[in-house]
């Protein structure tokens, strides 16, 4: 449980663009990285290359190594399914199940993996929605379908649903980007608990939000139109956001940016 | 700005709502009475040809014999019989149809959707099932014909009619499953996969559920299309008026074999016999189009 992930030289491309350029990078394990910077700079290109989603769009390639504890997730003799069970992932817009009720998209990773058991499959259910501070509001209608709950509890319950399978480290794709300030706040301290047993990486656009809950936040920014996303530094988040080290990050995050 | 109400400038302005102009209204009333004269039209005939069919042939069905007895040893001119033959012949060669049609037209349209993307191989198969989904039913019915009479000298059977209706409903199949398919949004994909659960078993248990009742709507009405299909039965099956349970030999009724065939019986008989066939595949069809609403709804995904 909860790894470190160290990112040598990434370069990301969608077919003959360039998208992002030489990112290294540590995330340390039990620890919130903050992923930071404005809209196409590449920093959620970069998310999804840390679970290999990056390649599931068509034409996309990648450059580099990914290490998990050392070990490196682009290696030929990698399965990406099975780097994807290590390394869960939670996207922007709540996308549980449709036909699936709260029980079943909790433990959809599981029963598709094949266990069948049906007493192991209600534990883990209720210690992930636990987990996702969700079971005191579900308990009662575990087997209504997923759709039927709000914004911030369809996150929850995809939070859940990727905590279930215990994976190694939690990738989140701007979690709280369609979510109202109170459902933000419970995923926010959600992330706070999580840290305890994982390793999070977050992107996010919501600096406030950056600086609530990650420990370490990166930068990344593009130089121009059609240039690739690059990381302009990467430092303690309270460091970051009080004493930068580059003026970029400085005028980035005192909004004196775009 | 002032908001002083009582400032003169601010009387002075006409109201910000006016009434409607004269030939906005009598464009509003030209285009209403357009959409309600096309709507009539579009409405008239169908209720007058649902209404001659029930009017003649509702009596016919309410006799309990119609749907248990064929019209074996009766004479043309005699009353009585049944379609019971016709309607087993229908139900067969469409059932057998669905089962040789539904696999192989989900799996192209999975491979179309899932795997195929831009590339050459996908890109012709979506021109064939273009032209197919084109071909009229009877080059469809010569076609098997050639291929299965002709050329492997194999005899006119219920199976041959149901390999010609095969190829009219393939091409359909395809296209609605491949809507269906492409509806599904890429963020269940996604989230899918971020579960480790590989490509095929997402298809197979997260695609394709979310999908399902919008493909069994499909199949449904490819169904109840080709199980109205005239041109196969006359060239690929003799009529009998007897039952023939046997799929690969031997002549088979079907109800609209059985109507072509009555057309020839001038008598009060079969007369009746015709308008008896053509409610009983009207009323065929009904039902299936009501189950595969029953079914869609009920595998419809909810939110309640």
């Amino acid at each position: 449980m909860a790894k470190r992930l160290d990112i040598k030289d990434l370069n990301l491309f969608y077919g003959k663009f360039h998208a992002v350029e030489n990112v290294s990078l540590a995330v340390p394990p039990k620890n919130v990285t903050a992923f930071i910077g404005p809209s196409g700079c590449g920093k959620s290109t970069v998310l999804r290359s840390l679970n290999r989603m990056h390649e599931v769009a068509p034409g996309a390639r990648v450059e580099g190594k990914v290490l998990l504890d050392g070990e490196d997730i682009y290696t030929s003799t990698v399965d990406p399914v099975e780097v994807r069970r290590t390394i869960g992932m939670v996207f922007q817009r709540p996308n549980p199940f449709p036909t699936m009720s709260i029980r079943d998209n909790v433990v959809a990773g599981l029963r598709l993996a094949g266990l069948k058991d049906k007493k192991k499959l209600d534990e883990v259910a209720e210690r992930s929605l636990r987990g996702a501070n969700l079971w005191n509001e579900v308990k009662d209608r575990l087997d209504k379908p997923g759709g039927g709950l709000s914004g911030g509890q369809q996150q929850r319950l995809c939070i859940a649903r990727a905590i279930a399978v215990q994976p190694d480290v939690l990738l989140m794709d701007e979690p709280c980007s369609a979510l109202d300030p109170i459902s933000t706040l419970a995923i926010e301290d959600l992330i706070t608990e999580l840290k305890k047993e994982y390793t999070i990486v977050i992107v996010t656009h919501n600096m406030q939000q950056a600086a609530r809950v990650s420990d370490q936040t990166a930068f990344f920014n593009l130089l121009g139109v059609g240039q690739p996303g690059q990381l302009i530094e990467v430092d303690d988040t309270e460091k970051i956001f009080s004493n930068p080290g580059q003026k970029a990050t400085e005028d980035y995050i005192s909004g004196r940016f775009g | 700005m002032s908001t002083n109400l009582a400032d003169p400038q601010r009387l002075a302005t006409p109201p910000t709502f006016q009434k409607v102009s004269t030939s906005r209204q009598i464009k509003n009333g030209l285009a209403t009475a357009l959409v309600w004269g096309a709507f009539l039209i579009a409405i008239i005939p169908l209720v007058w040809v649902l209404y001659t069919v029930i009017q003649r042939g509702f009596p016919v069905i309410l006799d309990g014999d119609w749907w248990q007895k064929s019209m074996s040893g009766l004479l043309a001119r005699q009353q009585g019989g049944g379609a019971y033959h016709a309607i087993y012949g229908t139900l067969v060669q469409g059932l057998v149809c669905a089962v040789i049609s539904v696999p192989i037209g989900i799996m192209i349209a999975i491979y179309l959707v899932e795997y195929g993307g831009r590339s050459k191989l996908a890109k012709s198969t979506t021109f064939m099932v273009d032209i197919l989904t084109g071909v009229p039913s009877i080059v469809a019915a010569l076609f098997v014909y050639t291929v299965w009479i002709t050329t492997f000298g194999l005899g006119r059977s219920a199976l041959a009619v149901s390999l010609a209706l095969v190829l009219l409903m393939v091409p359909v199949i395809v296209r609605t499953t491949e809507e269906m398919l492409k509806i599904v949004p890429d963020e269940l994909r996604e989230a899918s996969y971020a579960l480790g659960i590989p490509k095929w078993k997402t298809i197979v248990k997260i695609v394709i559920p979310t999908a399902l009742s919008g493909i069994l709507t499909g199949i449904m009405l490819a169904l109840a299309r080709v199980m109205g299909e005239t041109a196969p039965v006359l060239v690929l099956a003799a009529y009998a008026p007897f039952i023939n349970y046997n799929l690969f030999d031997g002549p088979m009724a079907s109800l609209p074999l059985m109507m072509v065939n009555e057309r020839n019986n001038p008598t009060q008989a079969g007369f009746e016999r015709i308008w008896g066939a053509a409610i009983t595949l009207v009323v065929l069809i009904t039902l299936f189009n009501l189950l595969a609403t029953v079914i869609s709804r009920a595998l419809a995904p909810k939110t309640k």
